[in-house]
């Protein structure tokens, strides 16, 4: 490889976007959850249980300011300000450094709730799949958990491994997906569970020469494995949803439900005037955040710091 | 809500599972646990609802292997004192310690 060859195919495109719908000044009630995870970290604000804007950027080693970033982002061309915001709470892997927020909740209670809103009621197991750990979540029709597994001591099988990766075989991040279904036949899985010995897995598969989208697929394939075998321990149950990175990785994702003999619900809001906002299935657990926050202030559970 | 603390790795699934519907926040199992990993606190899980909850320490939830160990869930004679102290019952260990420790 030449010096100083600088491109980074981890780097998946970051997204705002605000609901040109909604007008925060008619609103009553303001709210925000920020997920920051260890790979991306989000921020939402709803107004009034609605949806109203968020942001989804990668986390930088620092979360107190990524944090701040993601929120920022989604407040982004608004005039809505963060004094305006009724209460915040923080959510994910570093959730307690979340400057602005009040409160934090785990983010397995704020992807469930996240999910339900998104998928709608019927959703039963929600599989999230984060930057360095995967959690498989049961729940019922109020987006309430009924159990949980996480697995969060190995990042084999989750986003972060998935951008390693792709930084290894030099295939954009977003493009492994379409591509793991570019071969002739489906070859054998990467056998090594660990990252980093997938990694020289697949070294060795690159010097005996098998064909790049073959090797994509191995991996998407083990990755898929992985997964099921953490869903296979609590039990999968319809409507199943993928949150998370991974879940726009249709190479795992297909593989997983041919695997699991189990489709994945539809990325598409469940509420129908939702119908042409943009789906991303990384701003559940912020999603969720807000929704609880929300919650938590009309039941009185929570005081507003709303300062202006 | 059954509630698994714990993790899984290539030697197996090494998870407490706490049955919070049946836990009654008595803090028995706090007091008998000899590696401390027990504590009573809001249901992070839930955070809607009021009642307490038994649930692992934070702290102990990547090492509750070795942190459960010397109880010998599952194998041993006995059962660990966190679960023979559960009244309703609400404690319960994965498999992975009689699998590997346990007589075979």
């Amino acid at each position: 490889m030449s010096e100083g060859a600088t491109n980074e195919y981890w780097r998946w495109p970051e997204s705002t976007w605000t609901n040109p719908d909604i007008d925060w000044k008619k609103g009553t009630l303001i709210t925000a959850g920020v997920d920051v995870g260890s790979v991306s970290s989000q921020g939402v604000v709803v107004v009034d249980g609605e949806l109203y804007s968020f942001g989804n950027t990668r986390t930088g080693y620092d979360s107190p300011d990524s944090a701040r970033k993601s929120l920022t982002m989604a407040l982004g061309k608004t005039d809505l300000t963060l004094d305006r915001i009724d209460y915040c709470i923080g959510t994910g892997y570093g959730r307690v450094n979340v400057p602005m927020a009040q409160r934090t909740i785990t983010e397995i209670a704020c992807h469930a709730r996240g999910a339900n809103f998104m998928y709608g009621p019927e959703v039963r197991t929600v599989m999230d799949m984060g930057g360095q750990d995967c959690k498989a979540i049961n729940c019922d029709e109020k987006g309430k958990v009924l159990n949980f597994m996480m697995n969060d001591k190995c990042a084999a099988g989750t986003g972060r491994g998935m951008e390693v990766f792709a930084d290894l075989i030099e295939v954009p991040v977003w493009e492994i997906g379409p591509r793991s279904f570019q071969i002739e036949k489906e070859p054998p899985m990467i056998s090594s569970t660990c990252v980093v010995f997938a990694k020289s897995e697949v070294v060795g598969l690159l010097e005996e020469g098998v064909p790049e989208n073959d090797i994509i697929a191995a991996y998407c394939a083990a990755m898929a494995h992985r997964i099921m075998e953490l869903l296979n321990r609590l039990g999968v149950h319809e409507k199943f949803v993928i949150t998370g990175g991974i879940a726009k990785n249709e190479g795992v994702v297909k593989r997983l439900e041919k695997e699991l003999r189990i489709k994945t619900a539809e990325t598409v809001w469940y509420r129908p005037e939702y119908k042409a906002y943009p789906f991303d299935t990384q701003i559940a657990g912020a999603l969720g955040a807000a929704l609880f926050a929300e919650a938590m202030v009309r039941k009185g559970k929570a005081q507003s710091v709303r300062k202006a | 809500m059954r509630a698994y603390y714990g993790f899984k790795d290539g030697s197996g699934d090494w998870f407490i599972c706490i049955d919070t519907d049946q836990c009654t926040a008595c803090g028995a199992c706090v007091e008998v646990c000899p590696a401390h990993a027990l504590e009573v606190g809001e249901n992070e899980y839930d955070p809607m609802s009021e009642a307490l909850v038994a649930g692992v320490k934070d702290a102990m939830r990547k090492k509750i292997r070795y942190a459960c160990a010397p109880c010998q869930p599952g194998y041993g004679e006995k059962p660990p004192p966190c679960v023979a102290v559960c009244e309703p019952g609400a404690i319960s260990h994965s498999e992975a310690w009689r699998q590997l420790y346990g007589k075979k």
